[in-house]
Formats: structure tokens, C-alpha cells, sequence
């Protein structure tokens, strides 16, 4: 993975994009940090911290919609967008997350 | 400066003639009487300035009991969202504390460095938990002790959750005795917290209840397992850095994990005092809820005294609420609140406890009723002065509570026979019939709905019992009076209640019942749920809740037609196994009718070492686990196991437990273990609302427990076989119903296959048979399955045989290469947290076999 510095972090390249099927999500560790990417329908993508706040539940396997990502343990949801939990957990740490020629780029600070 | 969201003009007075209105405190009462001015069309004469330092909207503070004992979730209590403030042009700054009021300039000063003029100002800065003086509060840091809670808001509530869910944490202590201290107890307990109580008092609940009530109420709490030491105090809490344990005065010791404190609230009058008003016990008002310094600020709820009296209950606060919208609205002027009559429930399943007024005579003259039963947990007193009733406690049997209430609130005339105050006596209806009840009679104490209320919103057109609680309220408080409201509702409706649409739909994210979903999917050719989504949910949204239960539809209407859709999929069903606790899987391979064979158990073996497999552990279904297997080796696992998968993962058809039947035992009267592999050859891996669990037993004598299954089997004498169906013995338990007998083994294949098409095709998602069996009605079933009512009999059998001709194995379609990218990479955290033990199996058994 490459790193480019940034004013207020690191942006690291996580493969082609086509690594996650439409819906769905994959981990990735980055700098450090494990980071659950996903595909949405509409193409455009979204970056959470992996590990669910309850009791570690591994987010790159939930279930996703529009909005959030139900964590496959005991389906706690959380805001793709904020990482807010709609069902009272902690929230999840989001990462800014963009498409570069086809590659996904996960900015971690 | 603060900028107000202005409403669009609908012809209002203009901005200037508008008062400014500011309310301290986004509580139970600063919310309320917001909308009761909102009511009386304030909107038109305030622009309303309203400061919470809570970082949320308002929300129901009683349900917290709730929370935390998992009756209710978090986002189910709020009562205003944010858009409610919008709507009604509130300005509303949460997370933002009033540090002052300069009542000569008219402004108030806020922490984030604000200041706010105003023209009319309202208090409503609510209590805090009291915290008792102890030792060791604080860590060295200075800190409050971790582990240490309060029982006040919601983060307190999230904060012990988190805390007590946490697998280290197994004890807790909780100070107080009162109300909160006992459903604090009981809440944590649903969390597998072992919990103490330490209450000062010399009985629970002392300032509701007499001694006797008291003692009664301990043994229930006891016999809910909850430690009590009345009489009491903790006296310090042992860290340093964590809660550890605490010590009472009589120098008992409790190790624990966290400590609990519910010992009684104060009112928050830190702003009032600092800024020069009246304050005893708390902020003193007149009877327009005045403060009885300055007429342009009141004040309302648990932080004021009104004629000496301080209110910690939401009843009061509601009437106080009512007085001064009319107040400062002008429309009753002379409005006056005269205090209140209050009344408590407790909040615990299966402790009944409600009290009002003294518990106690006072005056010889005074009489008094009582009935004690402690065994039962029950205890009946009545208070009566001069024939009115001035207090009643019932514990463990609240049947006569409306009445006692009622007569409680209004002084109404007493039975001459005083027991029947406490009973009824020859025969009439157990509780008061609604249709008794007086028409102001109140129906929900914590949001004031009388009987006329519910039964006009009911008139009115509202004929749902969740749309009348969202209208009036009514139920929405504690919850106690849920079922009053429901009868009321039933009543008012003469019939005529209506369900609420939503409990119909097959998943909550489409609003059509199973019948018409199917049609529509059919007529459509909607293939994905993509599509399903798109074409038929409100605004074409997603709902990640919904799409397992339409995966499983589409794969019953298209069967082998239907695309391989993996977005829908719950992560069980895209990968074949049951995901674990830590993120790993379990594989439970096919052993039909739970027979199986050196060869197999040799494989299984093999693969058991290969792997590393933490656990092997014969299942419930008679079939052999392999725990905590990594996804990524899931590939690999199936190929050396080169058996199919069990579908211990899926909602589906899962496994067929038999017995050994005629072949080898001295009771057995047919061929079960044929009959179970045979069913389980048919049915394998067949998508369903909910789990199938089917069994086999050779006789009456049922060892394969056929009559708790979804179909169970049972032959009988004669070579005929029992076919039972709706049977369970997981959560629910329920003996299955008798479907039909038969003459051979062939049909009673075909009939058990038809019924789960049949159950397949009308039940709602996640509806196990326990459950559609009842509701369809055994009857109904019986004419369609066995006497081919609906002529559709062909149509079904047709279906089953096709999903047996087009069945695949997953594991053996899955192949050596994932099916999507990244199908089985990991997911697992970097630090992986409660993970399974690699030598669970050899722990368990130490080297004893
Ligand atoms: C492995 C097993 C326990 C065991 O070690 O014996 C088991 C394990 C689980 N059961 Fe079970 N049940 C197992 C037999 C049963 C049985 C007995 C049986 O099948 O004969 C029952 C009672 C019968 C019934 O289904 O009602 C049973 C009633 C439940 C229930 C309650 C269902 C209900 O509606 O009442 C659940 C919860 C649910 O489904 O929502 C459940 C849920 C679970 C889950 C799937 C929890 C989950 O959602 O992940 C467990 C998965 C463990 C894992 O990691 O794979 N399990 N479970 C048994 C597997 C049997 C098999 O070979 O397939
Ligand atoms: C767990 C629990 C269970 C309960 N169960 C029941 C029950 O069954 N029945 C019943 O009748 N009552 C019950 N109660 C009591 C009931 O919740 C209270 O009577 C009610 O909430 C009081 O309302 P209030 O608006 O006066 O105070 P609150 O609801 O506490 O609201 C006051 C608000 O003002 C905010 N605030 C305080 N100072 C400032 C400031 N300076 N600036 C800005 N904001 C400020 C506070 O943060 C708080 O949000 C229960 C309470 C708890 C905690
Ligand atoms: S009873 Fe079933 S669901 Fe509960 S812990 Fe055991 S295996 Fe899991
Ligand atoms: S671990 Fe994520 S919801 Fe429990």
C-alpha cells in the first residue's frame, strides 16, 4: 500500500474497487487501523472502523442499505454516512473514503 | 447571537410583536410545557428559545428502567425528534448549560458563551442523582471511579449497559432501595449481573410503602435473586482504579464491578440560586407556577417547591405544566395548580408494587385495611378517613388498582363492606370493567390521558391501539397502563379495532402483505432485491432489514430461476456457515437422520486436525460441530470434508432427528431412521420464512421428541404413522398438533413436504410453525393439506419435487474460487476480542477419557 502525506493525514490505496461487489463490504487494514469499506448500490463508497463498538463484531460482513450497515452479531445499526448508531450503541470511527482511477483511496489521520 | 429558524409567513403578527420566550431545560417538563403553550397557539405569540445540556432531544426519562432491562431501545423513547423543533420554529441548543440569568437585563448566559435576551422565562432545570457521601469516589487522578454510575439520563443508561455486558464484569451493588434502586436491580440482572441492593432505609421502598408492604416486597425482590441489606449504608468503594468492591458500615464486604447509585434525587437550582431567586428545598412558585421574585420567570418539575411540597414523578409536573401554559399564554389567567395527589408504580416484571398517600393510619379514628400473604408476595393495605380514602398499597395484585385510584383521587363513596376494597367478592368482572370508569377517570398517570380522551380520539376515526397511544399519548409513559388503553380502545370501537397496517407487512421495509408481494414480484419479474427495492419500496429506499427475508422470498417464487444474489444475503448465507462470536465460523456437515459412518467421522477427524478446529461438539440436531473455523479456510474445510452442508446456518429446512427405530429396537414399530433420511433427502437445504426442524420417532415413546418439532413422525401400532405439525421446544414451547394419520410411509413423506410448502408459501417472514399453525388454525391447514380443499394440492407437490430436482449443495457448487471478490477474505479486527479458546475441547475434558 502506498502512503502519500497529507496536510492532516495519510491516504493509503486499497486495491481496485472492483475488490468489493455492489452491496457488500470488505476489511482492509490500513496504517494501523482496520477499516471496513463498502460499495454502495449508487457506486459511491463509505469507510467505518471495522470492529462493531459493542462486542467486536466484524462490520465488513453486515448487511448494508442506503443509510446504514447492520453489524452481523446482534444487528446494532450504524449511519454509513456519520457512523452514528441508530440503535444506542457507540458510534464507529468513519474515514473520508474516494475513487482514484479505479482504486480506492482511504484517508486515515 | 442565537439565530432563530424563521417560519415561513403564514400570516402571523410580525417578529417584533412576538414575546421571546426562553426555556432552561429540554426535560419531561420543559418539553411539555412547551407544547402545551404550542396548544393554546403560542407559536403566534412567542418565538421560543429552548437550552438542554443533554446532547439529545427530549425523550421519555421513565423508559430508562426500560432500557436497561432491554424492554426497550434507546432511539424508542425519544418523544420529540429534531424535526419536531424545526417544525414549530424552536430554537433548540442541546449540549449547551445556562449558567445564569440576569433578571434586570433580561438575558440568560450560556456555556458556549452566549447571551440570550428574553422577554418571558421558564425554569424547568429538573434533579440530579444525590450522591451519599463515601469513601473512595474518586481515583487518585481525580476522577470519578470507573465502574461508578449514576441512574439519571441516557448516557448513565448506555454507560452501565456497556459496562455490564462486558464479559469480566459480573457484579454490581446498587445504593438505594427506593423505586429507581429496584429497577436499576432488575435491569441489570436481565444483563447476568449478580446485584445487591444496599438501601439505608429499614424496609424497601420506605418512602412509599409501611413495613409490612416493605417485607413483603423484599421477598419478592429476593426470590428474584437480587441480594438485599436494608438498614445499611456503603461506606466506601474500593478502586483504585476501578470499582473493585465497597464496604458497608457494618463492615460487610462485596466485591463487584460496578456500583449503582440511586439514592435519591436533588433538584438543580445551581441557576436559580446563583442568580438571585428564592430557593428552599428548591425553586420556590406561586399557584400560576410563578417564581415569587420575578413575574416574567417561572418555573415547572422536579426543580421547584410549590406550597413546600417538591414533586420527583411526572404526574405533577403535567398539571403544573397545564396551569402555566394557560398563564403565560393568557388563555386562563387565572389558572391555579393546588398540587397533586401522587401515586407510584414500580417498573419491575413480576413484582407488582403500587402505592398512593399514607401507608399508614395517623388518627385513632383513622381505620385501616389490611391483607398479608407473604408467601404469594402479596399484601393489600387501605387507609380511610372519615369514608374516604387517604392511602392504599397493593403488592403482588393490582386488580383492584383502578378502582382504589380512582377513589383515591376524587374521594369517592366506599363499599360498606370494606373488604371489598381489596377483593372482589361474589363474582363480579375481576377488574373494573372500562366501561365503569368514570369519563374524567385518568388512564395513564405519567402523561394525564383520562377515559374521554381515548375514547373521542377513538371516535374521532383513530381506531388502532398504537395510533391512539401516538395521539394521545396514553401508554407512552411507564408502559403500566398499556393494556387499560388497549381495552378502552376496544371498547370505544365496539369491535371495530383495527390493526396497525405495518404488523402486516412481510418485511418492514415494503408495505404489502406476503400475498400481494408475491403477486406483484410475480407480475413485475422482479428478480434481485435490487430490484424488488427499486420497483416497490417507499422512494425506492433500501432497508438492510429487510433484505434476508426477501432473499429467502425470491428464492421461493423463482427457485433454481432465481439469480445468485448475494447482496441480500446475510453474511451466514453468503458464505455458507454460522459466523461466531469473534467473527469465525461454524461448519456442521450433513448427517442425515443423525446416521453416519467410520468413513465420515474419520474425515471429520482429519479436517478437526487439519485445521486446528478449536471445538467439536456433537449438536441438539444430532449432527457433529466444528467451532471456529476462519472464514478464509471455509473453502478448504468443505473440500476435505467432501460432505454437504448441514444448513445449520440458514433459515431453512436444517435436520430430520430420528430414532433407531424397528432395526434394533425391542419397542420400535416402523422403520423411523429410513423414513428421517429419506425426508431429509427431499427437504435438504429448502429456503423458508423461519427454521424447519423435523424428527422421526419409531414409537409412542417419542425419543426423537416428535412432538415438539416443526413436523414430527411417530409411528404407531398397525403400521400407521402419526403426523404432528406446528411442535417446539426452543424459546416457545408448544406440543404439535395432530395433522393426520396414515397408512404408509410414502405419505406421510408427501403430506409432511406438502405442508411445508404450504408454510413456505404463507407464512411471514421469520414466522416459525409454532406460530403460523395457530394463527391459520389447525382446521384450515387440515383441508388443504389432506383434503386438497383449495385444489392446489398438485401445485405444492409440484413445487417440493422441483426444488428437489433443482437442489445444489453449496458447499460443493462453492469450488476452490470464490464466487464474488474477496468472498471469504477476513473481516475479522486487527485485535480480535473475545476470542474462542484453541484447545476449548481439551480444557472441558482435561485428559480424564
Ligand atoms: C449448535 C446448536 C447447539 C448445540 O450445540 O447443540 C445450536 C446452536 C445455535 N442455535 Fe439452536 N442450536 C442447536 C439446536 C437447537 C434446538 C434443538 C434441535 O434442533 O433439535 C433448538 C430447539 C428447537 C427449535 O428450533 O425451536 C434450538 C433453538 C434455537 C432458537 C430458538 C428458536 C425458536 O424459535 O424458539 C434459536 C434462536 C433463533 O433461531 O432465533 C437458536 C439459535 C441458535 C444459533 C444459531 C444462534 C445464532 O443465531 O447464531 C446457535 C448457533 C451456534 C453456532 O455457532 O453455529 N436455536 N436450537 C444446535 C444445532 C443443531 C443442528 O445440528 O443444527
Ligand atoms: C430511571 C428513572 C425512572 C423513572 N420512573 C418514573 C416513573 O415510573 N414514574 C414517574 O412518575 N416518574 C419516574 N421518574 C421520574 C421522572 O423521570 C421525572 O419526574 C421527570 O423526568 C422530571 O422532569 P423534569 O423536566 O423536571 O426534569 P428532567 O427530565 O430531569 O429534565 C431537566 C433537564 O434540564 C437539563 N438541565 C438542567 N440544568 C440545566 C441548565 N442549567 N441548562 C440547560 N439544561 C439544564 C437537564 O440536563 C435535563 O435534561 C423516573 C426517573 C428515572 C431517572
Ligand atoms: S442455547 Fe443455542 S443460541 Fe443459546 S447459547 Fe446455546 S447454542 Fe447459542
Ligand atoms: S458486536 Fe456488533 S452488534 Fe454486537
Amino acid at each position: 500500500m502506498s502512503g502519500t502525506g497529507l496536510a492532516a493525514g495519510v491516504a493509503y490505496s486499497c486495491g481496485p474497487v472492483e475488490a468489493i461487489p455492489y452491496g457488500e463490504g470488505r476489511a482492509f487494514a490500513v496504517g494501523g487501523h482496520q477499516v471496513a469499506v463498502f460499495r454502495k448500490r449508487d457506486g459511491t463508497l463509505r469507510a467505518l472502523s471495522a470492529v462493531c463498538p459493542h462486542k467486536g463484531g466484524p462490520i465488513a460482513d453486515g448487511q448494508i442499505d442506503n443509510k446504514v450497515v447492520l453489524c452481523p452479531l446482534h444487528l446494532n445499526a450504524f449511519e454509513l454516512d456519520t457512523g452514528c448508531s441508530t440503535t444506542g450503541a457507540a458510534p464507529l470511527r468513519i474515514y473520508p473514503v474516494y475513487l482514484e482511477d479505479g482504486e480506492i483511496v482511504v484517508f486515515v489521520s | 447571537m442565537t439565530t432563530l429558524i424563521q417560519r415561513p409567513d403564514e400570516g402571523l403578527a410580525g417578529e417584533n410583536s412576538r414575546r421571546r420566550l426562553i426555556v432552561i431545560g429540554n426535560g419531561m417538563a420543559g418539553a411539555r410545557v412547551v407544547e402545551e403553550i404550542l396548544a393554546r397557539g403560542g407559536a403566534t405569540q412567542f418565538s421560543i428559545t429552548m437550552f438542554g445540556d443533554e446532547p439529545y432531544g427530549n425523550y421519555n426519562r421513565i423508559m430508562l428502567s426500560h432500557v436497561l432491562s432491554g424492554e426497550e431501545s434507546h432511539e424508542d423513547i425519544f418523544l420529540n425528534s429534531l424535526e419536531w423543533y424545526i417544525e414549530n420554529s424552536i430554537t433548540l441548543h442541546t449540549g449547551v448549560r445556562v449558567q445564569r440569568i440576569d433578571r434586570f437585563a433580561k438575558v440568560v448566559f450560556s456555556d458556549d458563551g452566549q447571551i440570550t435576551p428574553y422577554d418571558e422565562l421558564i425554569v424547568a432545570t429538573g434533579s440530579r442523582s444525590f450522591m451519599p457521601p463515601m469513601d473512595g469516589l474518586y481515583t487518585p487522578r481525580g476522577s470519578l471511579l470507573p465502574g461508578l454510575f449514576a441512574f439519571r439520563t441516557i448516557d448513565d443508561t448506555r454507560g452501565m449497559i456497556d459496562y455490564a455486558t462486558r464479559d469480566d464484569h459480573r457484579r454490581a451493588v446498587v445504593i438505594g432501595g427506593g423505586l429507581l434502586g429496584l429497577e436499576a436491580a432488575r435491569g441489570l440482572q436481565n444483563h447476568g449481573i449478580e446485584v445487591d441492593v444496599v438501601h439505608s432505609g429499614r424496609w424497601l421502598m420506605n418512602a412509599q410503602l409501611g413495613r409490612e408492604g416493605g417485607e413483603v416486597l423484599r421477598r419478592s425482590m429476593a426470590q428474584l435473586g437480587v441480594g438485599i441489606f436494608t438498614n445499611n449504608r456503603v461506606v466506601s468503594i474500593w478502586g483504585p482504579d476501578k470499582v473493585k468492591a465497597v464496604r458497608l458500615r457494618d463492615e460487610t464486604e462485596i466485591h463487584c464491578d460496578l456500583v449503582v447509585v440511586a439514592a435519591g434525587i436533588r433538584p438543580n437550582t445551581d441557576v436559580a440560586t446563583t442568580s438571585g431567586f428564592t430557593v428552599e428545598r428548591a425553586i420556590v412558585v406561586d399557584d400560576q407556577m410563578r417564581t415569587v421574585d420575578d413575574d416574567h420567570v417561572f418555573a415547572v418539575g422536579e426543580c421547584v417547591q410549590h406550597r413546600g411540597e417538591v414533586y420527583g414523578l411526572v404526574a405533577p409536573l403535567w398539571e403544573q405544566a397545564v396551569v402555566l401554559a394557560d398563564v403565560i399564554t393568557g388563555s386562563n389567567p387565572q389558572a391555579a395548580y393546588l398540587g397533586s395527589r401522587t401515586a407510584t408504580k414500580l417498573k419491575v416484571a413480576g413484582v407488582e408494587v403500587a402505592a398512593m398517600g399514607l401507608t399508614e393510619p395517623e388518627r385513632e379514628t383513622d381505620e385501616h385495611i389490611i391483607f398479608s400473604e407473604p408467601r404469594r408476595g402479596i399484601f393489600k393495605s387501605v387507609v380511610i378517613r372519615d369514608g374516604k380514602i387517604i392511602g392504599a398499597t397493593l403488592l403482588g395484585d393490582s386488580k383492584k388498582l383502578a378502582f382504589l385510584q380512582q377513589a383515591f383521587d376524587r374521594g369517592l363513596p366506599l363499599p360498606e363492606e370494606r373488604v371489598e376494597l381489596l377483593f372482589d367478592l361474589g363474582g363480579p368482572p375481576a377488574e373494573v370493567g372500562v366501561a365503569e370508569l368514570a369519563e374524567d377517570a385518568q388512564i395513564c398517570n405519567c402523561n394525564g390521558v383520562c377515559k374521554s380522551t381515548i375514547v373521542d380520539t377513538v371516535k374521532g376515526g383513530c381506531k388502532t391501539v398504537s395510533g391512539v397511544m401516538d395521539a394521545t399519548r396514553a401508554g407512552k409513559g411507564c408502559g403500566s397502563c398499556k393494556g387499560l388503553v388497549a381495552q378502552l380502545v376496544e371498547y370505544a370501537a365496539g369491535g371495530g379495532v383495527e390493526e396497525d397496517p405495518s404488523a402486516h407487512y412481510y418485511v418492514p421495509g415494503i408495505p404489502m402483505d406476503k400475498p400481494a408481494l408475491v403477486q406483484t414480484i410475480r407480475v413485475q419479474d422482479l428478480r434481485s432485491v435490487a430490484e424488488v427495492f427499486a420497483a416497490l419500496a417507499p422512494n425506492g429506499e433500501e432497508d438492510a432489514k429487510s433484505k434476508m427475508g426477501l432473499a429467502s422470498l425470491l428464492k421461493l417464487i423463482w427457485g433454481a430461476e432465481a439469480p445468485d444474489d448475494r447482496e441480500g444475503r446475510f453474511i451466514n448465507d453468503r458464505v455458507h456457515a454460522n459466523i461466531q462470536k469473534d467473527g469465525t465460523f461454524s461448519v456442521v456437515p450433513q448427517m442425515r437422520g443423525g446416521v453416519t459412518t467410520p468413513e465420515q467421522l474419520r474425515r471429520i477427524a482429519d479436517v478437526a486436525e487439519k485445521y486446528a478446529v478449536p471445538m467439536v461438539k456433537l449438536t441438539g440436531g444430532q449432527r457433529i460441530d466444528l467451532l471456529g473455523i476462519k472464514k478464509e479456510d471455509l473453502p478448504k474445510v468443505w473440500a476435505d470434508l467432501g460432505m454437504p452442508s448441514g444448513f445449520a446456518y440458514g433459515k431453512s429446512f436444517r435436520t430430520v432427528k430420528t430414532c433407531v427405530g424397528q432395526e434394533f429396537c425391542r419397542f420400535g414399530l416402523a422403520d423411523s431412521t429410513k423414513l428421517g433420511v429419506e425426508l431429509e433427502t427431499r427437504m435438504q437445504g429448502m429456503e423458508s420464512p423461519a427454521k424447519m426442524k423435523l424428527s422421526v420417532s419409531g414409537c409412542p415413546r417419542n425419543c426423537a421428541e416428535s412432538y415438539v418439532k416443526d413436523v414430527g413422525i411417530v409411528a404407531i401400532d398397525g403400521g400407521r404413522w402419526e403426523v404432528y405439525v406446528g411442535g417446539a421446544a426452543g424459546a416457545h414451547v408448544r406440543k404439535g398438533d395432530l395433522l393426520v394419520t396414515v397408512d404408509d410411509a410414502e405419505t406421510a413423506k408427501k403430506l409432511t413436504a406438502r405442508f411445508i410448502q404450504y408454510y413456505r408459501e404463507n407464512a411471514k417472514w421469520l414466522e416459525r410453525t409454532y406460530a403460523f399453525v395457530p394463527r391459520v388454525g389447525l382446521d384450515r391447514i387440515k383441508a388443504v393439506v389432506v383434503e386438497d380443499s383449495e385444489g392446489i394440492a398438485e401445485r405444492l407437490d409440484a413445487a417440493v419435487q422441483d426444488h428437489v430436482d433443482s437442489y445444489v449443495d453449496p458447499w460443493s457448487q462453492q469450488g476452490a474460487d470464490p464466487v464474488t471478490p474477496g468472498q471469504f477474505r477476513t473481516s475479522l479486527p486487527l485485535e480480535v476480542l473475545p476470542t474462542m479458546p484453541p484447545d476449548r475441547a481439551e480444557q472441558l475434558l482435561g485428559g480424564a477419557w
